[in-house]
């Protein structure tokens, strides 16, 4: 365990987490919100916005989080030129998050969708007998509902974001991998160490997350 | 203390392996002083070269073979070892796992673009310098930037761990440092003019500047500020296979068969061969 | 519900403004694609001479090279290897592990949950990068890339299948466990004969969309140099041809038929699954149940 007696070391740590939950933060709001407007896409009556929001959903889920985040520096920065910053880092951070929101999405996007296929028919039946439009319908009747039952799927989509923010270390975003590999590569001998920390700071975050999110899905559940 | 005692636990059992590993087709199943284990392993066609694959002129690998300076050094050291240069094989390595690949015997050799320091001669042997490089900048044809100086604020690529990277982050504070797992990906970016220059030793930017689809994009700025003497690495304790190793550029140096894989590879640009110092060779520390 | 739920029929006035909406965001849509496409064009990303090497093999530097037969379809190889075995592996430890976290004894169902819980937790690019830099460390024998990116992919997923499974295994209705129990089966003949046998038939669309996870996560393999499609792809072959750009296009192709072929199997397993009338009650919780357990359940890897 010397290797965290080391000022350096030990702030290289931090820093590797505090990158992680920066990430995490922005790229889980933006994601929640392209989610939502991707889901009412795909349940929408204009055929070219579900086609959209169909199209973005395969293109992402099926494609390698490391390919999309390469692709926002190289294809999105490099060659069509969408710079968030002068600073480089800054920069970086933001084309991580953008990779990192777009591929979340297409998650968050299904999970709405299935959430939305829990709520019963009747509900939006009686939300068009009422005279209600399909935004009105989908606003006020049916997000709403199915938002309980999302709770729990979009908990998972929390808890893989976050550990999929350590691929942002290809573009060179200092987080907790690029900090645990630079730890591991100058103390090679403590590596068991060393991976235990990273590892164990990983399960304290996210094992409360899943059982809060679970148990605030018991609460929210809705009992038919 | 303990780095040494879990190094030596690491080495015993290492020996233990290669030993459990040989012992039946090799009547002299440990060498503890005189031949080095690399010798046997070389007799065998066995030997594991770690080597760059993203490095053109030095180690590249196109197609399904590698090729360059580094491969070719790699060839005569098998020779010299009493080996079949045609029965080496290849491991790519990318310069932060060079040392773990070494210690835990993934690979037997690296030649790969190889700094020797202080810091790697704790965890492995080095024979040679085979050649002194040093860093330098890779610019854009245009650029104004004539040194490491004149990079305040700007955007410089190199790789994620390297000496050069680290040396920038030490030296140039102000240098806007981006990272990347490799040297193609930091000249593609320069090629799209996301980063002002790239910088890693003198002798891999020549080899990327003299690519045939970056001709006449990219100039070396030619001033460099460092000495990278280029190692050949092995286990810490092989002291016998790092001597004979030096004793193998010594003669490959007569022999004419350095200036010949110079030739091959690097000097195809017009360069000629550099001169091996054979004085400057390491003692070979264990 | 299906989508159409949503609204009413359209009438004519509604099929008239869907049809305005969809040109309206047809054209916008159509705008951005020709946007993107100018904006790789002004850097000159259309070029036959980074084009070229996907369609014939070129010569650079006086070496031949030839994208697919030297690249991509080794590397593809290399990925398709390394995927397989992970899941074949991470069924078993799947299987195991669900029927472990159900067992009665206290002293076999917590270690086997602290197990599960940990591995879903840990990011699969640390585990992986552990294991071949620790492996050495850890077990006195270096793992080699290969095996560290299967152990990586195995632990995680299979992590994953076993809370599938568990939600899958609990799904059967209880009177089949009673009647078993009371024709004189034992506990393990119980689960073996009649509780997991029903509970796969309802896992296969589960097993299938995490194969997709597996198959997308073997570009992992990039941190410690396994040479799948991904490194063959991003560093290799555009450092040879100098395309990174068009590159990563055709590697993102290569991954999105495949996994979509993936996931249309698992639709049509699904489906059928339906049809046969296998419980689609066990499939609904277990995906439920998955999903409210917590970690990274469903297709969520990187």
């Amino acid at each position: 365990m010397d290797v965290f007696l080391d000022p350096a070391n030990r702030q290289a740590y931090l820093d590797g987490f505090l990158m992680v939950l920066k990430l995490t933060g922005a790229s889980a709001l933006l994601a929640l919100v392209l989610g939502m407007l991707l889901a009412a896409c795909r349940v929408s009556p204009v055929p070219v916005l579900r086609a959209l929001g169909a199209g973005w959903v395969h293109l992402f889920r099926n494609t390698p989080l490391t390919l999309i985040i390469l692709f926002c520096f190289f294809g999105l920065y490099s060659a069509v030129g969408v710079e968030f910053s002068e600073d480089l880092h800054v920069n970086n951070y933001w084309l991580a998050v953008t990779g990192l929101s777009a591929y979340t999405a297409a998650f968050v996007c299904e999970a709405i969708r299935s959430g939305i296929n829990t709520v019963p028919v009747g509900q939006a039946e009686a939300a068009r007998a009422l005279g209600l439009s399909f935004s009105q319908n989908l606003r006020l009747i049916i997000l709403p509902q199915a938002m309980r039952s999302v709770v729990a799927p979009l908990g998972s989509v929390l808890i893989a974001l976050t550990k999929n923010v350590t691929i942002a270390g290809v573009i060179g975003v200092a987080e907790a991998s690029s900090a645990m590999k630079g730890l591991i590569e100058s103390n090679g001998d403590q590596t068991i160490a060393i991976f235990a920390v990273f590892a164990l700071t990983f399960v304290a975050l996210l094992v409360p997350v899943g059982y809060g999110f679970s148990a605030l899905a018991n609460r929210l559940v809705v009992r038919r | 203390m303990r780095i040494k005692r879990l190094a030596a636990i690491a080495a015993v059992a290492v020996l233990a392996l290669g030993a459990a590993a040989c012992g039946s087709d090799s009547d002299t199943p440990s060498t503890p002083s005189g031949e080095s284990p690399l010798v046997a392993k070389a007799k065998a066609g066995q030997l594991k070269f770690g080597v760059k694959a993203d490095q053109p002129g030095l180690g590249l690998q196109a197609g399904s073979a590698y090729e360059g300076f580094d491969i070719e050094i790699a060839k005569i050291i098998a020779k010299g070892l009493g080996g079949d240069a045609a029965k080496n094989t290849y491991v790519t390595t990318v310069s932060a796992n060079r040392e773990p690949f070494i210690q835990t015997g993934q690979v037997d050799i690296v030649v790969a673009t190889y700094t020797i320091n202080d810091d790697r001669k704790k965890k492995v042997n080095f024979a040679g310098p085979y050649f002194t490089a040093g860093q330098d900048l890779l610019v854009p044809t245009a650029s104004t930037i004539t040194g490491p100086e004149g990079l305040d604020g700007k955007k410089v690529c190199s790789v994620t761990g390297s000496t050069p990277a680290k040396r920038i982050k030490e030296k140039y504070p102000k240098v806007q440092l981006q990272e990347f797992d490799a040297y193609s990906k930091c000249i593609e970016a320069l090629n799209t003019g996301t980063v002002d220059a790239v910088t890693t030793d003198d002798i891999i930017l020549a080899g990327y500047a003299a690519q045939s689809q970056y001709a006449g994009k990219f100039k070396l700025v030619g001033k460099p500020f460092s000495s990278e003497p280029y190692g050949i690495g092995l286990k810490l304790e092989d002291k016998a296979g790092c001597t004979k190793i030096n004793d193998i550029l010594k003669a490959s140096v007569t022999d004419g068969s350095y200036k010949a894989a110079w030739d091959a590879t690097l000097g195809k640009s017009g360069t000629p061969a550099p001169t091996l110092d054979v004085s400057k060779l390491t003692n070979c520390p264990a | 519900m299906s989508a159409s739920v949503l609204y009413d029929h359209p009438g004519p006035r509604a099929r008239t403004r869907n049809r305005v909406l969809s040109v309206v965001f047809g054209l916008l849509l159509l705008a951005g694609l020709y946007g993107i496409y100018r904006a790789f064009d002004s850097t000159e990303q259309w070029t036959w001479q980074k084009w070229q090497p996907f369609f014939e093999t070129v010569t650079v530097n006086g070496q031949t090279a030839n994208f697919w037969t030297d690249y991509a379809l080794p590397g593809l190889l290399a990925t398709l290897q390394a995927a397989a075995i992970a899941m074949l592996l991470a069924l078993a430890f799947g299987l195991v592990f669900s029927v472990a976290r159900l067992s009665e004894h206290r002293w076999i169902r917590v270690p086997a949950g602290v197990v599960v819980e940990f591995f879903r937790a840990v990011p699969v690019l640390l585990m992986i990068f552990f294991l071949s830099y620790g492996g050495f460390w850890v077990f006195g024998t270096l793992i080699p890339p290969f095996w560290s990116v299967v152990i990586g992919l195995t632990l995680y997923n299979g992590s994953v299948l076993a809370e599938a499974f568990r939600a899958g295994i609990r799904a059967v209705p209880k009177g089949q466990s009673e009647a078993a129990y009371s024709l004189g089966l034992t506990k393990g003949q119980v689960m073996r004969m009649i509780l997991i046998p029903q509970a796969a038939r309802s896992m296969l669309p589960v097993i299938v969309s995490q194969l997709v996870v597996v198959l997308k996560d073997t570009a992992l393999g990039f941190i410690i140099s396994y040479p799948e499609l991904m490194l063959e792809g991003s560093s290799k072959s555009s450092a040879v041809f100098a395309n990174p750009v068009p590159t990563f296009m055709v590697l993102a192709l290569i991954y999105i038929v495949i996994n979509a072929t993936l996931t249309l199997i698992a639709h049509l397993l699904e489906r059928r699954a339906n049809r046969l009338g296998v419980t689609n009650t066990a499939t609904k919780a277990t995906a439920a149940t998955t999903a409210a357990s917590g970690l990274g359940g469903g297709a969520l890897g990187a």
